[in-house]
């Protein structure tokens, strides 16, 4: 098919403006997938009140607003990591971003020990017992040891958004690490700061929901 | 493969280490090469998925009482199951675009290549990574849910597949579907930016071909759609995993709300299958007909409300399901309301033809049968908007005889006639016009004889998704007509495969850059086009359809034009 092929080097064309407005395309795809959630939770809550009240008294607010606190404060410093580099300071731009990783990893830790905690207690969602006996739930039936249904949505729905949420937080520490490297060799630096800059606003975003998540969890009680 | 020019895209290509054999087209970020391995995949699973059509069809060829068993019973869900996720997911939604979209579309507004190449291979990688996901998950668990997914159903079945083997199915294909649909919309922002970005000098938004238009409104809707019903479906794996009743009604979830978040997307994915094949036949019709498109801003902008209207009708797929009656009429008021947008083009294909010298090639012949064969669908779908109807014909054949309707004879025939069209461009050969015109004829016979005795048998109360049916003359008459029309399409579609095949192995080599004259920019390029697509950045002047201009431009021998003119 192709004996005397050729291979001619790879098609450059930089658009940093089209690469921009691609990234908040995809940043909007990526609300309107929480978007989902937030109408299944929307209707739920609509339609079991007194439960999700109750069931989100068991949650604590003081960790939560301490994981927002820390939250807002990686969207400042992740800020300053970006001013940074386009001032020329690349150093600080480095420190800054080290900061973010770590206060994004902060954020993880705590929210570990808050599952963890739940599941501890083998309590909601009997989700440990659960996985445990090796069950599917449709073949566990509800039995009297179970919540009301609405506070098992709301468990559910908690599990499912922070865990998304979560998720979301590791590819985001995990970039910012990628970033960190490509800083570090160069590739990134006060000429070219795409990279960085797209970083920054999913860092955000991560961030944007985290204060939709945060409200609509711990303080609807 | 021999070819008439030096460097094109089958000899030449970017981006990858290897410079030759199949790594160097999987590793090619070359929206062609990207196009032709889309091509490649997307209709090997669409054979495959007619052999499963055809089995089923046979399945009806003799009443229940007969004794006449060519499926089990118990297979039967998992073969019409895995025919619909292969034809939609697999097929029809990254159909057009992803095929003559990737390749024509950087063609078609002079660009050198999408916004994003590597992207672009990224969404191909996911899409066959995908599709390979979900055709052995089927097969090795035998998932019976219907493309639909819906619960209670999807939750709670458990299969096992035809050689035995048992694991979950259903929540390995919810994931296949989420993974792919993570490709459509990547493509889809890669198409938008491309678009917006990179038209070169001259090409205005309303000096872009039609089929641009139609790529981008299909575009707009994978990318705003795509990730509501992404997460529903993970809802979904997710509930079956978990003791939570997120759409179990004993568990105080709501399983109407997960018909809502699948139709949110589900019903505007119909017009990603359906537009970018209307946008083919806007390329097709003036093409042939050698004259401007008739009402070429009324088409572009068609696309568009087609694609904005389409987002608030999606709820006409559930007045069976007990929503409340004022949402109801709501949704049928709304769902006549995109048959205005979608009529004018049908107008505006018609008038075309008026007084035009019409040279009626294989692609002309899909085009004509793609006009045909939608507004048959589109005005049964009338009958189904409406709510009493609606209520009568509700998962009956009927439903499934407009579906295909619109999804074979309307978007199908699309696809295979914009292959035919562009078949010279893509390759630099022709294939036999005898054979294409025989492939057309089996399948247009075909299809009809086989669909349209489903419109009856649904109007009589056949339901959809049954094994078999009673012993009655009038079912056992038409279902038999229908069965023998699946042959005729059958050996259609065989002859479809012949015909390229022979086409690419022993067609005649042409590197003739315009061999329909059409007036339009890609045809302006090598045929196959070279790595670059033009060897300079093209300017345009003039209206896409403007064939007076054209025919000037080729006395002049600015443009090409047919050779033989």
């Amino acid at each position: 098919m192709s004996e005397q092929a050729v291979t001619v080097e790879a098609f450059h064309h930089h658009d940093e403006e089209g690469t921009r407005l691609g990234f908040w395309l995809f940043l909007f795809t990526e609300l309107l997938l929480f978007g989902a959630f937030f109408i299944v939770y929307g209707v739920y809550r609509s339609a079991h009140l007194n439960d999700f009240k109750i069931a989100a008294e068991s949650l604590n607010t003081g960790i939560g607003t301490t994981n927002t606190i820390i939250l807002l404060a990686s969207s400042l410093t992740v800020v300053l990591s970006l001013n940074a580099m386009r001032a020329g300071r690349v150093k600080l731009a480095k420190t800054m971003l080290l900061i973010t990783m770590a206060l994004g990893t902060t954020f993880l830790i705590i929210k570990g020990f808050e599952w963890n905690a739940k599941f501890a207690h083998d309590l909601y969602l009997q989700t440990s017992g659960a996985i445990a006996a090796g069950k599917g739930s449709p073949l566990l039936t509800p039995g009297p040891e179970m919540l009301p249904n609405g506070q098992v949505l709301f468990y559910g729905l908690y599990f499912i958004m922070t865990g998304t949420h979560a998720l979301h937080i590791i590819i985001g520490a995990v970039w910012m690490g990628i970033v960190y490297y490509w800083i570090a060799k160069g590739s990134i630096n006060p000429e070219n700061v795409g990279v960085l800059e797209r970083c920054a606003l999913y860092w955000h975003l991560v961030d944007v929901i985290w204060i939709f998540l945060f409200p609509l969890y711990y303080l609807v009680a | 493969m021999e070819t008439a020019n030096s460097t094109n895209y089958f000899n030449s290509h970017t981006g990858s280490r290897w410079t030759s054999g199949i790594m160097s087209w999987l590793t090619s970020t070359d929206h062609k090469r990207i196009g032709v391995m889309y091509g490649f995949t997307m209709f090997t699973f669409f054979f495959l998925a007619v052999c499963l059509g055809f089995l089923i069809k046979l399945q009806k060829f003799y009443p229940a009482a007969s004794g006449w068993e060519i499926i089990p019973v118990e297979w039967y869900g998992s073969f019409f199951t895995l025919h619909s996720v292969i034809m939609i997911f697999l097929f029809i939604v990254p159909g057009a675009p992803a095929v003559l979209g990737n390749f024509f579309l950087p063609l078609q507004i002079g660009a050198k290549d999408v916004a994003f190449p590597r992207v672009n291979l990224l969404s191909y990688w996911l899409y066959l990574f995908g599709a390979i996901m979900a055709v052995v998950g089927i097969l090795l668990g035998g998932a019976d849910t219907g493309w639909t997914f819906t619960p209670p159903y999807s939750v709670t079945t458990r299969t096992i597949s035809m050689f035995g083997t048992q694991f979950d199915s259903v929540s390995w294909m919810l994931t296949a579907a989420f993974i792919l649909g993570w490709g459509t919309i990547l493509t889809g922002i890669n198409f938008i930016i491309t678009i917006h970005r990179m038209r070169t000098k001259g090409m205005s938004y309303f000096k872009m071909p039609l089929f641009s238009w139609s790529i981008y409104a299909a575009s707009w809707i994978q990318v705003l759609a795509t990730p509501v019903v992404g997460i529903t479906l993970l809802m979904i794996v997710l509930e079956r995993m978990m003791p939570v009743g997120f759409f179990d009604p004993n568990k105080g979830g709501d399983p109407i709300l997960f018909q809502h978040l699948f139709w949110i997307y589900s019903h505007p994915a119909v017009y990603v299958m359906i537009l970018p094949s209307m946008g083919l036949v806007s390329e097709i019709i003036p093409t042939n007909s050698q004259k401007p498109i008739f009402g070429y801003k009324s088409i572009a902008i068609a696309s568009c409300s087609i694609a904005g209207v389409g987002y608030l009708i999606w709820a006409h797929h559930m007045f069976a399901t007990g929503m409340s009656d004022v949402a109801s009429i709501i949704f049928s008021f709304l769902t006549f309301f995109v048959a205005i947008p979608t009529a004018i083009k049908v107008f505006n294909w018609i008038a075309t033809l008026y007084k035009a010298s019409i040279a009626l090639t294989p692609p002309m012949l899909f085009a004509l049968g793609f006009v045909f064969n939608f507004s048959i669908g589109g005005l049964t779908g009338m009958f189904l908007g409406s709510l009493s109807t609606d209520i009568h014909l509700h998962d009956t054949d009927f439903i499934v005889a407009h579906f295909h309707y619109t999804m074979f004879g309307g978007a199908a025939f699309g696809i295979i006639g914009g292959i035919f069209h562009y078949f010279p461009k893509m390759f630099g050969k022709m294939y036999s016009h005898k054979l294409a015109n025989a492939t057309f004829g089996f399948m247009f016979t075909g299809f009809n004889a086989l669909f349209i005795p489903m419109f009856i048998l649904g109007f009589y109360g056949m339901p959809r998704r049954y094994h078999t049916y009673p012993d009655i003359p009038l079912f056992t008459t038409l279902q038999q007509a229908s069965t023998i029309g699946s042959w005729i399409l059958v050996i259609g579609v065989i002859l479809m495969f012949v015909t390229w095949i022979h086409g690419l192995r022993k067609g005649q080599i042409s590197n003739e850059e315009n061999p329909w004259n059409s007036s339009t920019l890609e045809w302006q390029t090598a045929s196959p086009p070279t790595l670059y697509n033009f060897e300079e950045d093209p300017v345009v002047t003039r209206h896409p359809y403007d064939y007076d201009a054209f025919r000037a431009e080729v006395k002049a021998g600015t443009s090409k034009g047919a050779r033989d003119e």
